[in-house]
């Protein structure tokens, strides 16, 4: 029998349903490949008392035939969901005693549907990082190293923790967000499937807010079927976010058909960037053949705007970020510094409490939100998001969906980019166009670079489109047949 | 635009974040960086149109003018760093 780790989320949930093995067995076996992978620094907070008390209930109801949907399906949770009674510090000093008292909408609607919790999975500070390496409790490791190779690779960021947990198999899935990239790129770097929906699909209610207007929660999994089961769990309306939307959510997983004979497929071409590694070139190129292949037609289309999407995200985002960031005073939880008066207890508080970049994208957004400047830097930068969502509108008259490389390398080493803001900032030229927009994307494992690391393809679809960017994901997932696995270094 | 070391002093403040005077000089420089970065944004003309309020198209959602929520005050005021007889407490503000 295969390891009960190595099963898929559906292949668990089907087996656990025909009482092949226990919800309690299953979650025992994750723990014990969690602590194992202790090396890999992925969690930051674990909870096997949870889950075990999770996993009985679980065999409580099997047993008597009341399943739920994810019923006795252990997974990982980011650290920016706030978790009833469990610590919740968006892997920041300045949160670091924070014991939230309610429950995040998302995890509720998890745990509503028979999930069980593992624990709390490491991030970049406040999501804010492609390489979560701005994490106060330290990096994460990347399962996946070069062959013949110990160098570490960062797992991507910022929801570094739960590609690493789900890509090391410790845990079935776990939940990301993604502000500019901070789901699809992590997945690309570690062979995983990961899906940021609809801007409002899923409540923000509870999740620690970082830019709110783009900050959209989602799954990460190893397979496309696994992604639409969870993502089904995570959406609807919630009336406590009010950009939520009112909309029925679709069965997911029934739009799996694998039938895509007659989709238009975009290419667009203003996304092969100067410098872009021949490989994602390639990759990209075979992802396409492999839709062709399968019966859709391939549309190059025009996204004039693109190569000005990150100066947009990057003033958006840090203004968001000041404005978010400005109730860690220390004055109703969290870390306080102690101070002569006020203003030197709230400056202390945030000199201390925030990490580097964090700090920075503050200043950066205070600055363009300042008497001034807003209309020079924000008001223009959302005029451009205007125009950017256009672009996506444009070309959404022509096609169905889009294919795109996700990342513009494989993993890098770690410490390769923290000297540099900006080259750091390009790891989401691809991702970072879509958040602008609010719209669907997805990214599926297509192959290995030729130093044996996996790479992503993005689809992104219509807004409110998941139904046809799973379809197409599940087609190219089946074409790229991606099996292969990080070596289990870390249990030396 | 780049900016000085006056300017950075003066967003530190605004922010309420304390940037020790050595630090200064580095992130002038930094910040600096990421704001000729975003200054590409001058290149697009933008006359005439809107900018984004809403990232999906949606009307806000309304609700009856109700209280639906409260008497929580130890929930809220479980993670205070300090707090005194049902408040959070502060150092002083008033001599």
């Amino acid at each position: 029998m295969t390891s009960l780790t190595d099963l898929t989320l559906a292949e668990a949930r089907d087996g656990l349903r025909a009482k092949k093995f226990s919800a309690a067995e299953l979650a025992r076996a994750h723990v014990d490949a969690m602590i194992a992978a202790r090396p890999l620094n992925a969690f930051i907070s674990e909870t096997p008392v949870i889950a075990k008390a999770m996993a009985d209930e679980s065999d409580k109801r099997i047993a008597r035939g009341d399943a739920r949907p994810l019923e006795g399906l252990p997974l990982a949770i980011k650290d920016l969901f706030c978790t009833k009674g469990v610590r919740t510090t968006a892997a920041s000093h300045i949160l670091e005693p924070f014991v939230p008292t309610y429950e995040s909408t998302v995890t509720q609607k998890l745990w509503n549907d028979g999930a069980v919790m593992l624990g709390k999975v490491n991030l970049d500070e406040f999501a804010m990082g492609s390489s979560n390496e701005t994490s106060y409790f330290g990096p994460v490791e990347n399962p996946w190293r070069k062959p013949g190779d110990n160098k570490s690779r960062v797992p991507g960021g910022s929801s570094g923790g739960s590609a690493a947990a789900v890509s090391a198999r410790f845990a079935l899935a776990a939940t990301g967000t993604d502000t500019g990239g901070s789901i699809r790129q992590p997945a690309a770097f570690c062979g995983i499937v990961g899906i940021k929906p609809t801007y409002g699909r899923c409540s923000r209610f509870g999740i620690v807010a970082f830019a709110s207007s783009l900050d959209q929660a989602g799954p990460m999994t190893r397979t496309v079927k696994d992604a639409a089961i969870m993502l089904r769990s995570m959406c609807g309306f919630d009336p406590k976010d009010s950009t939520s939307v009112d909309m029925a959510v679709p069965d997911f997983e029934k739009a799996l058909t694998g039938n895509i004979r007659g989709l238009k497929v975009g290419i667009p071409e203003e996304y092969r960037v100067d410098g872009m590694p021949k490989e994602i070139e390639a990759i990209w190129t075979k992802g396409a053949e492999w839709l062709k292949a399968a019966g859709a037609i391939l549309k190059p289309v025009k996204l004039p705007l693109t190569k000005y999407a990150l100066p947009t995200y990057y003033i958006v985002a840090p203004a968001e970020c000041s404005s978010n960031l400005a109730r860690y005073d220390g004055v109703r939880f969290g870390l306080r510094e102690k101070g002569e008066d006020l203003t030197a207890m709230y400056e202390g508080t945030r000199a201390s409490g925030f990490g580097r970049e964090v700090r920075r994208r503050i200043l950066i957004g205070t600055y363009v939100l300042s008497a001034g400047y807003y209309d020079a830097y924000y008001l223009k930068a959302q005029r451009v998001r205007t125009l950017i969502a256009r672009d996506f509108e444009n070309a959404f008259k022509e096609v169905d969906v889009l294919l795109t490389p996700t990342a513009p390398s494989s993993a890098f080493a770690r410490g390769e980019k923290t000297a540099d803001p900006i080259a750091m900032y390009l790891n989401d030229v691809f991702t970072v166009p879509a958040s602008l927009a609010g719209l669907p994307g997805i990214s599926v494992p297509a192959g290995l670079s030729s130093d044996g690391l996996p790479l992503g393809l993005q689809l992104i679809g219509r807004a409110y489109d998941e139904e046809t960017v799973l379809r197409t994901a599940g087609v190219l997932e089946q074409a790229a047949n991606f099996t292969a696995k990080p070596q289990t270094w870390w249990k030396q | 635009m780049a900016l000085d070391k006056a300017t950075v002093t003066k967003i530190a403040r605004l922010a309420r974040v304390r940037v020790a005077e050595s630090d200064k000089d580095g992130l002038a420089g930094e910040l600096s960086g990421i704001l000729a970065f975003i200054e590409q944004l001058n290149e697009i003309d933008t006359k005439g149109v809107e900018p984004m309020t809403s990232v999906v198209a949606m009307p806000l959602p309304r609700r009856e003018d109700k209280v639906t929520d409260g008497g929580k005050q130890d929930d809220i005021l479980a993670n205070a760093p300090e707090k005194t007889a049902g408040f959070f407490t502060i150092p002083k503000v008033i001599e």
